[in-house]
């Protein structure tokens, strides 16, 4: 009897991931997913935090993913080890502070790490690329770079492109049927749309903004801030979880704010008061604020007057805010809330 | 009786209390029952469907507030 063939499958929670898999697990293999935790990853955490987000279905794509197609799923976390990806990417950076390419290759080779230790015995590594699907990473010229790079080398099959690239071990070896294989090329989600309906799959995940922050532009405006900021580009969980909440205005380089939208981010904010200034009006309705960096007394004084401009005393002549220093009790003080007009476009961090 | 075991993942945010789990059932004999704590309302989906995929059975939850408690037992 042959061997049963196990290959590792790289889950997004996207649909390609979920097709090449599913096309691999068709030729009889044993299939388990992977998914690694960046700390980038849209999944998660802001649907988490935002009030208005609560009322939408909770589930991680990934895996759902693996419930659909009946396979384990392993959830990594590499948010220390992608430090060094973001901040050193050898190949660069895409549009915003997405650093697709080196992101690949790194994906790879842990995967490729995880797989092929004894105890879990994988033979070769499958992905959901497609050549031209995205502009950085999914081109022909850089299928071969993740192979390399990655150490996969001809263990990495692409099961919805393979056709168009050179044969992989598992074909080579009889493992695989090239002929089961796909020739999709391209940004149009057509043939991946016919295959997930010939397969019977009439839902998947479809983010908007591909499933990474470092994708989008308001996001790595507020990361390059931090940077700046900072005086050096690292960063902790933390440092990269706050920027995905609140407004971030800096009136000035050496504080910023971090004001709370609605509850649920007031909510989140409260778990970090005892490491930053905080901030919220007493008088009347309104935001947790913390700030961010070493202010002087003229700037917490500017901040919680625009802690009463967001507040739902804005219009009246005095809010009173409650200022705490970490470990210190609050103290209260009587502001004028600052006027629309004064609150600078070019404080507010974007892009 | 079972031997019971709790992990704490309050203050994270999904995945992380659902990667915690994983990485603490791993250290569990089959049988054992796992506790993990939790302020993440995405954990009373995530670690349920975490442990459909991997054959793990989901005993119970609780919410109190924003306290929850998803009780697993671990299984081969």
């Amino acid at each position: 009897m042959a061997e049963q063939r196990k290959a590792v499958a790289l889950i997004s929670g996207g649909l390609d991931s979920m097709l090449a898999a599913k096309v691999i697990m068709e030729q009889g293999i044993h299939v388990e997913g992977i998914n690694f935790f960046t700390g980038f990853c849209v999944e998660g955490h802001t649907h988490a935090i935002r009030e208005k987000d609560r009322a939408k279905p909770k589930r991680n794509n990934a895996l759902w993913v693996a419930e659909q197609l009946g396979i384990k799923l392993h959830i990594i976390d590499v948010i220390e080890e992608y430090k060094d990806v973001l901040l050193n990417p050898k190949h660069g950076y895409g549009a915003n502070l997405n650093p697709c390419l080196d992101c690949k290759v790194f994906m790879v080779r842990k995967a490729l790490a995880w797989g092929f230790m004894e105890e879990n015995g994988f033979d070769f590594i499958i992905t959901g690329e497609v050549i031209g699907q995205r502009p950085m990473s999914q081109r022909k010229d850089t299928m071969p770079v993740i192979a390399r790079e990655s150490g996969a080398d001809d263990r990495l099959l692409r099961p919805l492109c393979a056709k168009n690239l050179p044969p992989t071990l598992p074909e080579k070896e009889g493992w695989i049927n090239r002929e089961g294989l796909y020739d999709f090329n391209g940004r149009t989600r057509k043939p991946q749309i016919q295959l997930a309906e010939s397969f019977g799959f009439s839902d998947w995940a479809q983010p908007a903004g591909g499933c990474c922050f470092l994708t989008d532009p308001q996001y790595s405006a507020k990361l390059t801030d931090l940077w700046k900021a900072h005086g050096h580009r690292d960063y902790e969980l933390d440092d990269i979880v706050l920027l995905k909440i609140g407004r971030h205005i800096r009136p000035a380089p050496n504080f910023k704010l971090i004001v709370g939208r609605e509850e649920g981010e007031n909510n989140y904010l409260e778990g970090y008061r005892k490491t930053f200034i905080s901030l919220h009006p007493v008088s009347h309705r309104g935001p947790l604020c913390l700030i961010d960096g070493t202010p002087n007394a003229e700037d917490i004084h500017l901040a919680a007057r625009i802690v009463a401009r967001y507040s739902q005393g804005k219009t009246a002549t005095q809010v009173c805010v409650a200022v705490q220093q970490p470990g210190s009790v609050a103290e209260e003080m009587s502001v004028v809330p600052l006027p629309a007009a004064e609150l600078s476009e070019n404080w507010h961090v974007s892009a | 009786m079972s031997r019971l075991e709790t992990l704490d993942t309050r203050g994270l945010l999904c995945p992380l209390p659902v990667i915690r789990t994983q990485d603490k059932i791993k250290t569990l004999a089959p049988g054992m029952l796992l506790d993990v704590f939790a302020t993440d309302p995405g954990t009373l989906h995530d670690i349920p469907a975490w442990c459909r995929v991997h054959g793990h059975e989901l005993v119970e939850t609780e919410t109190e507030g924003r306290d929850i408690r998803i009780r697993v037992r671990v299984c081969k």
